[in-house]
């Protein structure tokens, strides 16, 4: 009987190995996806483009305006004419306009003295983009004002994220979102294919137990994903500087256990779907949405209403995301995990059990 | 003539016979257009905080009403020990820390106080720059307001701020044209790639190759189903934002038309010339899931593409997606026209030129 079963897992390996493009697919999707959006993706804001309207170049304002050139955040585009205001911020050339008052120096001096004065700039902002017209107009009112506003009055700290790369707060969110799909699409053709090119039909006659057939299609892909965990993990550590504080060893069992659940979840697609179109739908396109935006890995949960934010419980992306920003980034050790290590373990075993039970069933 | 109207047809039944596929043709964009909106949302809000006072005085009282009082924080708990918010950061219940040093309302009134210090979590690089403006912007009109009741007109607002084109920061907004073009992407990406690679696999192709049929014509009617569903998925989705968002274009529909029409072409284009390449199902959806990955997460659709290092902003040049995000949402939220447009209309339509030649010429009629 062991020896049926090494011969089963024989078997699907060379399917595997024997394709070899699809296998240099398999294990270069994951790892190049990984890095590009380790390195590209960010949320902060950045190169803004700003214009300045300014009846008088004074000295005061030629001062604001250098201060604006010389931040990271702000492109300078030049000066502009009132009129002009409306076109440049609609064909997206700038995203905020800074119109200073007339008498802009004469007001400055009175405000440092201490004199009430009446608003001495506006800013235009195209708030399209909600968040970076939050925060760019934080920063200009920060840097326009200086020592003239409430801004010195205190003094901010960054925990856990100083420089605040994004990339730390991505890494987790990546890696959640790619290896769950890449793993489902692997294992989700695997029952189907053999059903829809009819050799199902051989499997089904030889005296291997229905538990063992599935257990040796999963294995060759476990294999395979281990590798790429590895990869993965190296670069994110040494090219993308992924802290890992949490235990380098935690973080690894931590993704095994997701890849299992995974490659479990796309034998299940595989056991349910009637065709490969639909299994491979399934675990693509269909999965990829609540995958994107119910994992929390770019929109907070806590955002999402009610009825989504208990739903957001059942997808596992979810939890192997929060576990591992934890252990990567806050440096928990393993224990501190341990709920959702849980949860995780919990649904691989109903995605294998739902397997096994579809796939008996079908045999009858 | 008459034998391309005869495939057509065949595509058609084909679609509609299927038991999947449908289903999710329909109900694929409609879900998705009803329900992501609201989750689809990188508002920061619900910032947790926890204030430590160390002052107990009006002011700080003053303060603490402010943050309990904003819609954007959440005021966690007030205590006086640092260490015990500063557990609370640590387990994740806290985002941001102020800490109202002692004598700060007494050394207000006569000198420059001692600096009020706050501390965010900032594992999330959005919510603690974002969640710490909050909290600046939120004492500090706690104490201007503060101050004026003391002596009137001693301080006010010295900029206002006009937010043009979205004036009720509606996130959602923002979020339903990227929204409408993640569904053009995976529908019309995914579905008619795997229809040919589902001929090559299953042998049928066989029978297309000794076919009179020329390959612009079998094409052709694998791409035509498709483009019908992109324009269904464009008029379902421009309604429901409508009625369930109220996010009416502010520009004109026939421009938001004619970029739908170049972006479906290109994509799929592009989806029919990769399934040339590919010989199995589960490679093409490999290769298609690559890209379409890179399509949503770099065009800009999630996350702009001003905040990406430079390397990787020249790189989204050759992303068509970024063309039409860039159409889209300026038509749809700043009303902008065709001709302040031309450029990126102009890329779009010579990436949909490409790639439907590249689709026609790559596919070769022999096994």
């Amino acid at each position: 009987m062991r020896n049926s079963f090494l011969s089963f897992i024989k078997k699907e390996s060379l399917h595997i190995l024997r394709d070899k493009v699809t296998m240099l697919i398999v294990m270069l999707i994951p790892v190049v996806l990984i890095v590009l959006f380790g390195f590209a993706i960010s949320t902060e804001v950045n190169n803004v483009n700003v214009a300045v309207v300014a009846p008088e170049r004074t000295d005061g304002v030629v001062d604001a305006v250098n201060r604006i050139a010389h931040n990271d955040y702000f492109t300078f585009c030049g000066y502009i004419d009132p009129d002009q205001i409306d076109q440049e911020l609609r064909s997206g050339k700038v995203s905020a306009v800074i119109v200073f008052a007339s008498d802009f120096d004469r007001r400055m001096e009175q405000i440092l003295t201490g004199l009430p004065s009446k608003p001495i700039i506006q800013l235009v902002v195209d708030a399209s983009n909600v968040n970076t017209a939050g925060a760019s107009t934080a920063y200009l009112q920060e840097i326009l004002l200086g020592t003239a506003s409430q801004q010195a009055m205190f003094e901010t700290r960054m925990l856990f994220n100083p420089q605040m790369k994004s990339a730390y707060n991505f890494v987790p969110g990546i890696m959640g979102l790619i290896v769950i799909l890449v793993c489902a699409m692997m294992t989700s053709v695997s029952i189907v294919r053999e059903k829809e090119v009819g050799t199902m039909e051989v499997l089904l006659v030889s005296p291997i137990r229905p538990s063992k057939i599935i257990f040796s299609k999963m294995i060759p892909y476990f294999v395979i994903s281990c590798v790429v965990l590895i990869i993965i993990l190296l670069l994110s550590y040494y090219l993308l500087h992924v802290p890992m504080s949490g235990g380098v060893w935690g973080i690894f069992s931590l993704s095994l256990l997701y890849v299992l659940l995974s490659l479990s979840l796309g034998l299940m697609v595989s056991i349910v779907a009637k065709t490969q179109v639909m299994a491979l739908l399934i675990s693509a396109m269909v999965m990829m949405v609540p995958m994107l935006l119910l994992s929390g890995m770019l929109f907070p949960i806590e955002n999402a209403p009610m009825v989504f934010q208990i739903f957001s419980n059942i997808v596992p992306a979810r939890w192997y995301v929060e576990a591992i920003r934890k252990m990567m980034i806050q440096g928990s050790p393993f224990v501190a995990v341990w709920k959702e290590f849980t949860i995780l373990l919990g649904m691989t075993v109903v995605f294998l059990g739902v397997s096994l039970i579809k796939f008996n069933d079908k045999l009858e | 003539m008459r034998p391309f109207i005869v495939l057509l047809q065949k595509e058609l039944i084909k679609i509609r016979r299927d038991s999947f596929l449908p289903k999710l043709i329909l109900s694929f964009p409609i879900l998705i257009m009803l329900i992501s909106p609201m989750l689809a949302t990188m508002d920061v809000r619900n910032v947790n905080v926890a204030v430590v006072d160390l002052d107990h005085s009006t002011t700080s009282n003053r303060i603490i009403s402010h943050i309990k009082a904003s819609e954007y924080l959440s005021l966690v708990g007030a205590t006086s020990e640092f260490d015990l918010a500063m557990q609370r950061l640590e387990e994740g219940k806290v985002d941001v820390i102020v800490q109202i040093p002692d004598h700060f309302e007494r050394d207000m009134g006569v000198s420059t106080p001692e600096k009020i210090s706050i501390i965010a979590n900032a594992v999330n690089a959005t919510k603690g720059t974002m969640g710490t403006q909050y909290v600046i912007q939120t004492i500090a009109h706690a104490l201007v307001e503060f101050r004026n009741e003391k002596n009137p007109n001693q301080m006010s607002e010295l900029v206002t701020v006009q937010n043009r084109f979205n004036p009720t920061l509606n996130y959602r907004h923002y979020m339903i044209p990227a929204l409408m073009i993640i569904i053009f992407v995976l529908v019309c990406g995914f579905l008619p790639a795997l229809s040919i690679v589902e001929e090559k696999e299953i042998g049928t192709i066989e029978q297309m190759n000794v076919s009179p049929v020329s390959r612009f014509g079998f094409t052709l009617s694998k791409l035509i189903p498709y483009w019908a569903i992109g324009i269904f998925v464009l008029i379902a989705a421009m309604m429901i934002a409508h009625l369930v968002y109220g996010l009416v274009p502010a520009g004109s529909f026939w421009v938001i038309l004619l970029g739908t029409v170049l972006f479906i072409l290109t994509i799929s284009g592009f989806s029919l010339t990769a399934a040339n390449f590919s010989n199995t199902m589960q490679q093409i959806m490999f290769v298609l899931f690559f890209f379409i990955m890179i399509f949503i997460l770099m065009s800009g659709l999630l996350t702009p593409i001003d905040s990406m290092p430079d390397w990787a902003q020249t790189f989204t040049l050759l992303l068509p997606p970024r063309y039409f995000v860039d159409i889209l949402r300026s038509v749809y939220l700043k009303g902008t026209t065709l001709s302040e447009l031309w450029q990126n209309f102009v890329a779009l339509g010579s990436f949909a030129v490409l790639f439907n030649i590249l689709a026609a010429v790559t596919y070769k009629k022999q096994a």
